[in-house]
């Protein structure tokens, strides 16, 4: 009997080791970019503020899908990196705050996503969206290099090329929505199915693609040009084209979310984020998008938005969720059925 | 019984009136709570809560507590007493949870009007010591009192522990999932509709034949039952024949044997497909080479079901090895001999014997691999291609650009579905038969060898099996210690030295990138792994030994949490213990209590299968010599539990560290976890890191296992060890 009583009490003591909460003068970071360029960014403020940073990388659609869990009662304060587009959603939703941070600054792609979003959100990096072809895999097949997106149809490419499902990755959505603002919606679709009969796989993530093609698992790729300059500054064969008939484009975020313990840090954390002098250093971890403070300097290696046509991205109209669930649902009518 | 009570009443009074009620921001062990801030707001215990800062709702609870003890003094009749127990504990635990879910952190919210009424105290935070404490002890004066009333042959142990693994399976898996799956019933605009949950529960999407029919793939739900069915019985027949290898035959490389079917098992995921690619992918070594010699030309035939297929048979075949080589080893001798003195042949013994002794390990064995082919996450992600399967679905489902987590919760009751079919199937084989081998009787035997043909289709099937795995973890060695894995094969140290560099100035700095998770990790994995064990065990005792209402009910729900995929509990866990009253998000307890509830089923599965072996004839001559359950359990059962709580342990270590899909919702910047960093740098394409942090963890995996398997040691049957030999005669001389 004093054995049950004691084995309880343990059982008990346990459950009663409960925690600590967060205290005072922390920041909660949660960071969608790679890990080097988010230690960058939390240890540089930490050494300027003299405020600990609590951050944490985790990919974009699972920190949206933790900021929603968390909605009444919110652990995390500021969300920065990673593609723009969840960043929005979570502003339609009303799950994030206006940090009240100067924007003047700011490119014009960057201060229209503050405007959109009612301040929700703000832009800090810009990528553009290419193909990438693996050159050794590409000359073994002897197969044409691909200039144009319309190039991605020709049946020589048959099981060659890569791209994401957009059902699951917002860079294939970009895809879509980019091709959609091009062509026009039939003819978008049109071409969209064409490149499915040579696409071997749609895959879940939206970076899985140029990985294939740098290790030769797939001959093309379609993904953010950063992405690819990386891996072929990592030493693959991978050669990048900006699509002669232009592309879009996606933008980095940064998000105070709402109802977070701790706002001015917050809103020091944005404001630190998109001065020109931390926005430069991404260099140094080898990232390579376009910082949106006009003043930040661009890395040599990275595309250069200016000499690619960039289209004129309907960030407002595209992340919208009647649109995406429209464009899906064609997209899984008549591209995703086309495939073998 | 009286004792019993009023030790409780005692913890239950500390609970109330010393111990802080809310968490405490500092945390219980610093114990400011006691000394400086004992009265204030924070840390006041629910006594001083209700007294001085107006909340009122603790007084109905103190009033429960003051009938408990009445009644416990004033009461002589056994019975009387144990009745009004009985009706006063289970009150007072329900007026602790309706106060805790009806008034959160900024006020009443349920039943606002009536609650407003005279209130003037905010809100409340979650439950700390004091509450957990006082819930404690309502249950075991509840469970303590149901026993006086001659239930459960009126043990308290046995009724007190059916209570407590009910209570923490009810908070821990049944409510955050209820959580969850609450949203399959939710339409499009958030209002319930049963109508609709029939429509997307029959869709086309999910269950779709097409494949039959000629070109394109089945729904998720079929490819992952095909998936599942072939990989159970691909890994219990794997399994199988490297048990019976270790332990019917003289094969020289046991021990090295061992070692290679258990690397599998703890190897972080992701690893194992990548590795695959680097072998077997378009441009992978073996294709290359077998493109230059034999001119085969390069496919893409690893993504899809055959890839996935491969490394699920890797990964999972430890796990039925680990569940067969205990039933193999217990299987009695004795049982064996009497066959062969009865002139049957060794095929004749095997057939007629050894295997349908072995049908609840072999079953055990399937339903694991099949419930863990179907929740499996990671090697679809890698290797899927087209091949589409649930667990893949439901993650995006919740994390996908369209985000819908009505669909995830629809696919996850498919999946449960499947594996509760999967569960009767395993019963309906079974049956009510028994198959307890290892008696109190004298029983010196030893293993019979395998008959020869036996013998050699165990080799020609497990050998290269076990070669293959050692091919593929050379690669993954190899890879950890060149710049561009696959590509620019230099040596270089440098993915190591980013990972675990380690500076000595000014004392020891660990400045690696990785030091900080890696402690994390094995920190909450070593804390977990014994209450894994600890919680598996007294189940799978529980559902042996005794007898109870709704035991298939409460033995299915021990396996439920192991059965819904690691993203929809991870979700699940936030939305349950992100708010009071159990608040938890963000600490380190909720990474351990997500664990232990995980991979409790591989305890209760490997504890049920050593325990229905063991005759109840062994119990029995324990309670009549006049000891106790507890210490039947523990002076009887346990020793003969060797392998059973080696596995349970073992194996709640490794998938602590290794599981990742649950893990990655949960993890905060204070309690960072291994896999969840690895995952990141996969996602950025640094494989080099990864596999070099993946190698670390597998290094300290496989000493810790080593290390456990020294303290445990083997259970010592009273039988050889080994097999027959022509000997025999000189040992029974020298005996």
């Amino acid at each position: 009997m004093k054995n049950a009583l004691l084995g309880g009490l343990a059982a008990v003591g346990l459950l009663a080791a409960l925690p600590a909460t967060a205290s005072a003068g922390e920041l909660n970071m949660v960071c969608g970019a790679e890990q080097d360029w988010c230690e960058l960014m939390a240890r540089g403020f930490e050494e300027e503020t003299g405020n600990e940073v609590l951050m944490v990388r985790k990919s974009t659609g699972e920190t949206l899908a933790q900021v929603r869990a968390e909605a009444s009662n919110p652990k995390i304060d500021v969300w920065w990196g990673g593609t723009g587009d969840p960043h929005l959603i979570a502003a339609f939703e009303g799950l994030t705050q206006d940090p009240g941070v100067d924007t003047s600054e700011l490119l014009g792609w960057a201060s229209n996503m503050h405007k959109i979003s009612n301040g929700g959100t703000v832009g800090i990096y810009a990528g553009a969206l290419g193909i990438a072809y693996n050159s050794e895999v590409l000359e073994e097949r002897g197969l044409p290099a691909p200039a144009c997106w319309k190039d991605l149809t020709n049946p020589a490419y048959a099981g060659e090329i890569q791209v994401a499902n957009p059902n699951s990755s917002g860079t294939a959505y970009t895809e879509l929505a980019t091709f959609v603002q091009l062509f026009g919606e039939d003819e978008a679709y049109r071409l969209l199915t064409e490149i499915g009969k040579n696409v071997n796989q749609y895959t879940k993530s939206g970076s899985a693609p140029s990985k294939a093609a740098a290790r030769g698992e797939t001959t093309i790729s379609i993904g953010f040009m950063h992405d690819m300059v990386k891996l072929a500054g990592s030493g693959f064969p991978l050669k990048i084209v900006a699509p002669c008939e232009g592309t879009g484009y996606e933008v980095g975020a940064v998000s105070v979310i709402k109802g977070a313990k701790h706002p001015e840090l917050a809103k020091q954390f944005v404001e630190y984020a998109l001065r020109p002098d931390v926005q430069s250093r991404s260099v140094e971890v080898k990232s390579f998008q376009v910082p949106s403070n006009s003043k930040a300097s661009v890395a040599p290696e990275s595309p250069d938005l200016a000499s690619i046509k960039l289209i004129d991205y309907d960030f407002a109209t595209y992340g919208e969720r009647a649109t995406r669930e429209r464009l899906l649902k064609r997209w899984n009518e008549e591209v995703k059925n086309a495939s073998h | 019984m009286r004792k019993t009570i009023a030790l409780w009443l005692v913890a239950g009074i500390v609970g109330f009136c010393i111990l802080p009620w809310y968490s405490v921001e500092s945390g219980f062990w610093s114990f400011s709570w006691l000394f400086s801030e004992f009265l204030s707001e924070d840390a006041a215990p629910a006594l001083f809560q209700a007294l001085l800062y107006g909340r009122w709702w603790f007084v109905p609870l103190a009033l429960a507590f003051a009938g408990i003890a009445l009644s416990f003094a004033v009461l002589k009749d056994e019975r009387t007493r144990a009745k009004a127990l009985v009706i006063l504990s289970i009150t007072g635990l329900v007026l602790l949870f309706a106060q805790g879910f009806a008034i959160g952190r900024t006020g009443p919210e349920l039943f606002i009007d009536a609650l407003n009424l005279g209130t003037s105290a905010a809100g409340q935070v979650g439950f700390g010591s004091g509450a957990m404490i006082t819930a404690g002890a309502l249950l075991f004066i509840l469970t303590t009192s149901i026993s006086g009333l001659g239930q459960g042959r009126g043990d308290a142990f046995i009724v007190g522990s059916i209570g407590l693994i009910i209570a923490l399976v009810v908070t821990f898996v049944f409510y955050p999932v209820s959580q969850i799956l609450i949203r399959a019933f939710e339409a499009s605009d958030g209002s319930f509709d049963i109508a609709a949950f029939f429509t997307r529960f029959f869709s086309a999407d999910i269950w779709s034949l097409a494949c039959l029919a000629g070109g394109k793939t089945c729904g998720p739900a079929w490819n992952s039952v095909f998936l599942a069915v072939l990989t159970g019985a691909g890994t219990t027949l794997l399994g199988l024949a490297f048990a019976l290898i270790a332990t019917k035959t003289a094969f020289p490389a046991k021990k090295l044997l061992r070692v290679l079917t258990i690397i599998p098992i703890i190897t972080p995921p992701f690893v194992i497909g990548l590795a695959l690619i680097l072998m077997f992918g378009r441009a992978g070594v073996v294709t290359d080479v077998l493109h230059d010699v034999f001119d085969i030309s390069k496919s893409r035939w690893l993504y899809g079901f055959s890839g996935i297929y491969l490394a699920q048979l890797l990964s999972f075949t430890p796990i039925a090895f680990l569940v067969l080589i205990g039933v193999v080893e217990g299987v009695s001798p004795s049982m064996e001999e009497a066959s062969q003195t009865l002139n049957a042949t060794q095929w004749q013994t095997f057939k007629n014997v050894t295997w349908p002794l072995m049908r609840p390990g072999l079953a055990n064995a399937f339903l694991l691999g099949f419930i863990e082919s179907i929740a499996d996450f990671g090697n679809p992600l890698v290797l899927g291609g087209n091949y589409n399967v649930l667990s893949t679905e439901i993650y995006f489902a919740i994390v996908g650009a369209v985000a819908d987590p009505s669909r995830a919760a629809v696919l996850a009751v498919v999946l449960l579905i499947l594996t509760l079919s999967a569960f009767v199937a395993q019963r309906l084989w079974l049956g009510k038969k028994s198959y307890a081998t290892v008696t109190g009787k004298a029983d010196s035997g030893q293993h019979s060898p395998l008959n020869p043909a036996l013998k050699w289709a165990c080799y020609g099937f497990a050998l290269p099996w076990a070669a293959f795995t050692a091919v593929v973890y050379s690669m993954i060695v190899f890879g950890s210690f060149v710049k561009l894995w696959g590509y620019d094969n230099t040596f270089t140290l440098d993915h190591y030295i980013r990972a675990f560099s380690v500076s000595f100035t000014n004392g020891i700095r660990w400045t690696g990138v990785a030091w900080d998770s890696y402690f994390t990790t094995l920190t909450i994995s070593t804390i977990a792994a014994p209450l894994t064990a600890v919680v598996g065990l007294l189940t799978a005792y529980l559902l042996v030994r005794q007898k109870f209402a709704g035991k298939n009910l409460f033995e299915f729900s021990t396996m439920l949490s192991f059965a819904i995929p690691g993203t929809v509990i991870g979700v699940a866990y936030i939305m349950a213990f992100n708010t009071p009253p159990i608040e938890l998000t963000g600490t380190s307890i909720i990474l351990i209590i997500v664990f232990v509830f995980r991979n409790m089923p591989v305890g209760v599965r490997g504890g049920i299968a050593a325990m229905s072996q063991l005759d109840k004839s062994l119990d029995e001559a324990s309670i009549t010599l006049g000891a106790n359950s507890f210490v039947t359990v523990r002076k009887v059962i346990l020793p003969l539990m060797g392998p059973a709580i080696l596995a349970a342990l073992a194996y709640s270590f490794v998938r602590a560290i290794t599981s990742v899909s649950a893990v990655i919702f949960l993890v905060s910047a204070r309690h960072n976890m291994a896999t969840s960093f690895i995952v990141g740098r996969v996602e950025h394409g640094e494989y080099g890191i990864a596999i070099a942090y993946s190698s670390v963890l597998i290094i300290t995996m496989l000493v810790a296992i080593l290390l456990l398997q020294v303290v445990i040691g083997q259970r010592k049957l009273r039988r050889q060890n080994r097999l027959q030999s022509s000997n025999k005669n000189k040992e029974l001389a020298s005996a």
